[in-house]
């Protein structure tokens, strides 16, 4: 199949040396700041609380919207992840998911909505999506890696390409979904674009968008363990520590303390979602 | 009277090259052939007709000849490829798009086949919407909502969601929505077909109660001539995206414009099947000569007539007697036999409804069924069109 000789590897490293980090590298610059810096505010916001009142608000939150069984289950998870030493790692690593999850809703669900409304829009956007939903997550790393150099800012970056997709096709989904008579119904009492989109539109939608924000936190997660690779901070370094020391014992504890997260986040924004319908 | 609805040559074409059907469409080419010749379809085809203030227009046809096409294109939820529609004497079709929402606003209600309700709003919040996107003050579209929701009969529901009501209940907040923007013209979208046999009578009775309180100019789509019976004033019956016959229920009935209206007519013909002693009332209100005209005055406004039959001690019939005639005859103190008319019509017991349209619908008076020269009973116009409608013999005559 060899025909002729596609020099794509070069092509793009000459792309990205010669023209993208001497072009726009302030621009990767200032975004790295403005990242960085609310990363940094959610981590000192979620290490400053001391560990009880952060395992009590989680609690909390876990039996207002998904019963006691979680609940109980959140307090002993708080407890593992404190008798291991894990609690501030387990921290940094929420302070990404929640970064990155944020920048994703508040990118994702626009573009979502303009999609569900413009036939020309998705059929750019939908593309993109497949490209960033099955490209593998390492190959962002490296990019990643080149814009904004090592540490949590890549790592947000990374895991919001990685963790947008749900949060657009969902929306776009629940929008579509709202049925075509109520939104005629809209229309022929004579309301606006914009009382149509926010009277009808999305209030039907809520359910289906919060199950794509559901979505959009674990594919954060999983995202934000695998960027430890990049130096992100957190349970993954843990769980990175323990493959390069070949330490069973570390590995498990690390990933176990990513299982605990993973279920209460899961739970909870499931719950949250379930209460909107 | 003044029209309220106006439409001229309307016509939807659906399809990439619009111009190309109308073009074909005024060479007289069929439906048919343009959709085989250029993938074009035509949903509406130069439909023309004029509604007035206050009528209850009735727009009759199987599913695919355009009717639900033609009522959207009257609010412009379709757009339409050619024509004009007139409301008010404005047109609807050259407005920009804040005009065109102001009328929908403050013009054009709208009720819906599957009711479309918003699922997310209590009954209240859905009848406010109309008023909220134009942002009425709370207060008072709470108080307009409110009253719209007593006139459809929903009083105790105003919190309820729409996915906790039957579909009666359901319809009557779709209908109640479109009330509460008090605009002068409903449109009606197929909004009983939903319904099952027993709520949808109900509802159009309510209906007719509900537009000789209000008055509205109302267009109701059906595809049920039953249905268009009893609730048009005036019915057009649409084929293949035309409009094939406009006319009173009478008329319809009585004068099918073509094969196609006949064919309908036939299917629910029961004026062949009923005869003038399954449909007449009971001659309960009636009076003797020698009760006075004093009596008849009081039985006539008792009964709400504006004319009652006369018979002696056997019952048999001996004239009509007007209201105005029984007053004229109380005042000059004269005796009743002397103003009894005689020109009104008589029936046997066993003649076809059919034979009784015509007489029905030229006469102003009530028709007398008579046997051996006894009045058996009356037949009034309603009872005609109601048993062509129903079949149901609406009261045991006994004797």
């Amino acid at each position: 199949m060899n025909y002729f000789h596609l020099p794509l590897e070069e092509w793009t490293n000459r792309f990205v040396n010669e023209w993208l980090i001497p072009v726009l590298g302030g621009f990767f610059d200032s975004i790295s700041n403005i990242v960085g810096t609310f990363i940094s505010w959610v981590t000192n916001l979620l290490l400053f609380l001391p560990a009880e009142l952060m395992a009590l608000i989680l609690i909390f939150l876990a039996w207002r919207y998904a019963g006691v069984g979680i609940a109980v289950f959140t307090f002993i998870g708080s407890l593992f992840l404190g008798s291991v030493e894990l609690w501030d790692a387990a921290m940094q690593t929420l302070a990404i998911v929640i970064v990155a999850t944020l920048f994703s809703i508040v990118i994702g669900i626009p573009i979502g909505i303009w999609s569900a409304k413009s036939p020309i829009v998705n059929s750019i956007v939908r593309p993109i999506l497949d490209f960033m939903q099955t490209l593998p997550s390492f190959v962002y790393l490296i990019p990643a890696i080149l814009l904004f150099g090592l540490g949590g800012v890549p790592a947000v970056i990374s895991t919001f390409v990685f963790a947008t997709p749900p949060a657009v096709r969902m929306t776009t989904l629940g929008i579509k979904q709202v049925p075509t008579d109520v939104v005629e119904a809209a229309r022929a009492f004579g309301s606006t674009y914009w009382q149509m989109l926010t009277k009808v539109q999305l209030p039907m939608a809520i359910p289906t968008i919060m199950a794509g924000i559901n979505q959009t936190i674990m594919l954060a997660l999983s995202m934000a363990v695998i960027a430890s690779m990049i130096g992100a901070p957190g349970l993954g370094s843990v769980v990175l520590a323990g493959i390069s020391r070949v330490n069973v014992g570390l590995g498990l504890t690390g990933g176990l303390g990513i299982v605990v997260l993973a279920i209460v986040l899961d739970r909870i924004t499931q719950g949250i979602g379930e209460k909107t319908k | 009277m003044e029209n309220k609805i106006e439409v001229k040559n309307l016509t939807k074409i659906f399809g990439s090259n619009p111009k190309e059907g109308l073009k074909r469409l005024k060479e007289g080419q069929s439906k048919e052939k343009i959709l085989d010749e250029t993938g074009l379809t035509v949903g509406v085809n130069q439909a023309s007709f004029k509604i007035e203030e206050g009528e209850f227009f009735v727009i009759m046809g199987l599913s695919g000849s355009g009717k639900s096409t033609l009522i959207r294109l009257i609010n412009r939820l379709i757009e339409p490829t050619a024509g004009e529609i007139l409301i008010d004497g404005q047109n609807i079709t050259t407005m920009n798009k804040t005009e065109l929402m102001n009328t929908r606003r403050k013009k054009l209600g709208m009720v819906f086949q599957k009711f479309a309700l918003f699922p997310h709003r209590t009954v209240t919040t859905n009848v406010e919407y109309g008023l909220e996107i134009q942002d009425v003050p709370k207060e008072d579209r709470n108080k307009r909502a409110l009253k719209s929701i007593v006139d459809v009969g929903l009083k105790g529901y105003e919190d309820s969601y729409p996915d906790e009501l039957s579909g009666g209940m359901q319809q009557r907040v779709g209908l109640a929505r479109a009330l509460a923007n008090d605009t002068d013209i409903l449109l009606m979208d197929e909004a009983f077909s939903a319904l099952d046999p027993l709520i949808r009578k109900e509802m159009q009775d309510e209906l007719l109660t509900l537009q000789s309180k209000l008055g509205k100019t109302i267009i109701f789509i059906t595809h049920d001539l039953d249905e268009a019976l009893k609730l048009g004033d005036r019915i057009a019956i649409m084929k293949n995206g035309h409009i094939v016959q406009i006319g009173t229920p009478e008329e319809i009935l009585e004068n099918p414009a073509n094969q196609y209206v006949s064919s309908f007519v036939e299917d629910v013909d029961r004026s062949k099947v009923l005869v003038a002693s399954n449909i007449m009332k009971k001659p309960d209100v009636i009076t003797t000569w020698k009760e006075g005209a004093r009596a008849a005055i009081k039985k006539m406004e008792d009964a709400g007539l504006s004319s009652i039959f006369v018979v002696d001690k056997q019952k048999n019939l001996k004239g009509l007697l007007t209201i105005d005639d029984a007053i004229k005859a109380y005042k000059n103190n004269s005796w009743v036999e002397d103003v009894l008319i005689h020109d009104y019509h008589t029936t046997s017991p066993d003649t076809p409804l059919n034979d009784l349209i015509q007489i029905a619908t030229e006469t102003k008076y009530p028709i007398a069924v008579v046997e051996d020269e006894k009045l058996k009973g009356i037949i009034v116009r309603v009872s005609i069109l109601s048993g062509l409608t129903f079949g149901k013999v609406k009261e045991e005559v006994t004797d």
